[in-house]
């Protein structure tokens, strides 16, 4: 049980290995996920993120419908989906209008094919489930590597990209016209959020990999509009929600997930609330 | 003789089955502050995208500062056709000037990094805030500025580089009078002391005519320039038309261009 020595606390926390690759992984999920959350929500592109969070679904259901990994199966369906919003075009801001009617036709297909795919599989829940929420504290150490490998190849993409990234995400018509390549930005930007929750997803579930990668961000992006201060924030934010949320678990019954989705909740209501007020 | 800013050579641009432009022989000088004018869909749009090599020329040459047109010139600064910014667009206007700067390059700002190597880059972005008289409110995210405002930062961010040439395309469209008057006494001002060339693509020629050196006039798939008296003159635009078009001067020196088949007006600005 918990006490006020919160060295102790610490302790316990760190004593068991699970505990210990759950506290690696959700750090380096939560570095990624602010990262790219950041430009997710600077971009309006919440909804395009959510759908390709849940895209994979039917295409891990799918994977092991045709005996393939369902790890092939998902990453497939995440690239096939960003590639499928990209596609319907560049649209930045308040004229997402045909991005968003894209994505929730596309989602909602793809929910219902999940749902077949099962079917014919005869599968148990069990799998949605997991899909869903992730066995956050049942990970393995294979599931670290992956993870890392999937964090510092992301990150290494953003290092790369930001700055453009950041014109076309802000200003598309002046980035044209200074010969960035707004259209493939987007694009790979899609195919990045894609492949990294594709990831992700395996290890912490859908829920968290959405509510990291939106919720820090807006309320990082209520504080500040500076660029630097924004993403730092956001990965800060990120950090201690996730943190927050394990140790929480940890002493508690209740699962991991709703501990860090409710306390990012509950910081960008909080942020809101202080900003109307004042 | 000063030397050709902007050199349009036999130029022409297609777009589907049309020419939009064709056999435009045009030289701009460096440091002149030119308008272009036309009805819409004319392809005034056409020959500043032209300029910037965002345009397929279907016909002959265009060059900048000597050289022939392509993407991402560092020394023209462009200000497209726009709508405000999205209230909701949480970016501070000191960091997308600064985007002018060197946000086309690969990488990524790292936070101290400028500061470190001298802060060169802060100070120029600085210096041309000041510039275009946008110190006060800077520090604010751009969605919550006014549109004379967002204005300003968008000039400065197209200047931020060292551009010797502003290409601007309808910048004073949805700005109120006042501001209109600001912002084109804004240009002149940057145009003079910086010996920036401009050209200014504007539905409503009144507000900057007293500053003009020149005036190209779109329409009709050609395009005509010369001097301001000359260009916007009955003779001149009846021809450019092939119909009956008419050049009034009001009594406070605006003028009005009216026409048959479209009611082109010089005054004011539509709601």
């Amino acid at each position: 049980m918990p006490s006020w020595d919160l060295l102790a606390d610490l302790q316990l926390l760190l004593e068991f290995h699970f505990m210990q690759n759950a506290l690696i992984v959700g750090t380096l999920v939560a570095v990624l996920a602010g990262a790219i959350g950041y430009f997710v929500v600077l971009r309006g592109q919440s909804f395009a993120t959510h759908m390709l969070s849940q895209v994979g679904f039917p295409g891990a259901a799918a994977g092991v419908l045709v005996h393939t990994s369902p790890a092939v199966g998902l990453i497939v369906f995440c690239v096939a989906g960003a590639l499928g919003i990209g596609w319907s075009g560049r649209s930045v801001g308040a004229g997402r209008r045909s991005e968003a009617a894209a994505v929730g036709s596309i989602l909602a297909f793809s929910i219902a094919l999940g749902l077949l795919f099962v079917r014919l599989y005869a599968g148990s829940a069990q799998g949605i489930y997991g899909f869903l929420f992730g066995t956050v504290l049942g990970i393995t150490d294979q599931d670290v590597w992956l993870t890392t490998a999937t964090t510092v190849a992301g990150l290494a993409v953003i290092a790369v990209i930001g700055r453009p990234l950041l014109f076309a995400s802000v200003d598309p018509d002046a980035a044209e016209a200074r010969g960035v390549h707004v259209r493939a930005i987007s694009i790979l930007f899609l195919i990045l959020i894609a492949l990294s929750v594709a990831e992700l997803v395996q290890v912490i579930g859908t829920l968290l990999i959405f509510a990291l990668l939106v919720t820090p961000a807006a309320a990082a992006q209520r504080l500040t509009s500076r660029p630097g201060l924004g993403l730092a924030l956001t990965i800060g934010l990120s950090l201690l929600v996730m943190w927050g949320g394990l140790a929480i678990a940890y002493f508690s019954l209740y699962p991991v997930g709703f501990f860090v989705t409710s306390l990012a909740f509950a910081t960008y209501l909080g942020i809101r609330i202080v900003k109307a007020a004042a | 003789m000063s030397a050709a800013a902007v050199e349009f050579a036999d130029a022409g641009v297609r777009l589907r089955d049309r020419w939009v432009w064709r056999h435009v022989d045009l030289e701009v000088d460096e440091g002149a502050f030119v308008a272009i004018l036309g009805p819409n869909g004319a392809g005034k749009t056409t020959l500043v995208k032209a300029a910037l090599g965002l345009a397929d020329l279907a016909e002959g040459s265009v060059t900048v500062f000597g050289r022939r047109v392509r993407r991402g010139n560092d020394a023209i600064g462009y200000l497209p056709q726009r709508r405000n910014f999205d209230s909701d667009l949480r970016i501070r206007g000191f960091d997308l000037v600064r985007l002018g700067l060197d946000g086309a390059r690969w990488g990524f700002p790292l936070p101290f990094a400028d500061r470190l190597s001298g802060g060169t880059k802060t100070a120029r972005v600085e210096e041309v805030i000041r510039l275009v008289g946008a110190e006060a409110y800077a520090e604010r995210s751009i969605g919550e500025l006014s549109g004379g405002e967002q204005q300003r930062l968008l000039i400065a961010q197209a200047l931020v580089s060292g551009a010797r040439m502003l290409l601007l395309d309808e910048p004073l469209e949805s700005l109120d009078l006042n501001n209109q008057q600001a912002i084109s006494g804004l240009i002149q001002r940057i145009c003079q002391e910086r010996k920036v060339t401009v050209l200014l693509v504007a539905h409503d020629v009144n507000p900057i005519l007293p500053y003009l050196d020149r005036v190209v006039y779109v329409a009709q798939g050609q395009v005509v320039s010369g001097e301001p008296a000359d260009v916007i003159k009955t003779e001149t635009l009846t021809r450019l038309y092939g119909a009956p078009v008419e050049v009034l001067r009001t009594s406070d020196g605006r003028l009005v261009v009216v026409g048959q088949h479209e009611p082109v007006s010089y005054h004011g600005h539509e709601t």
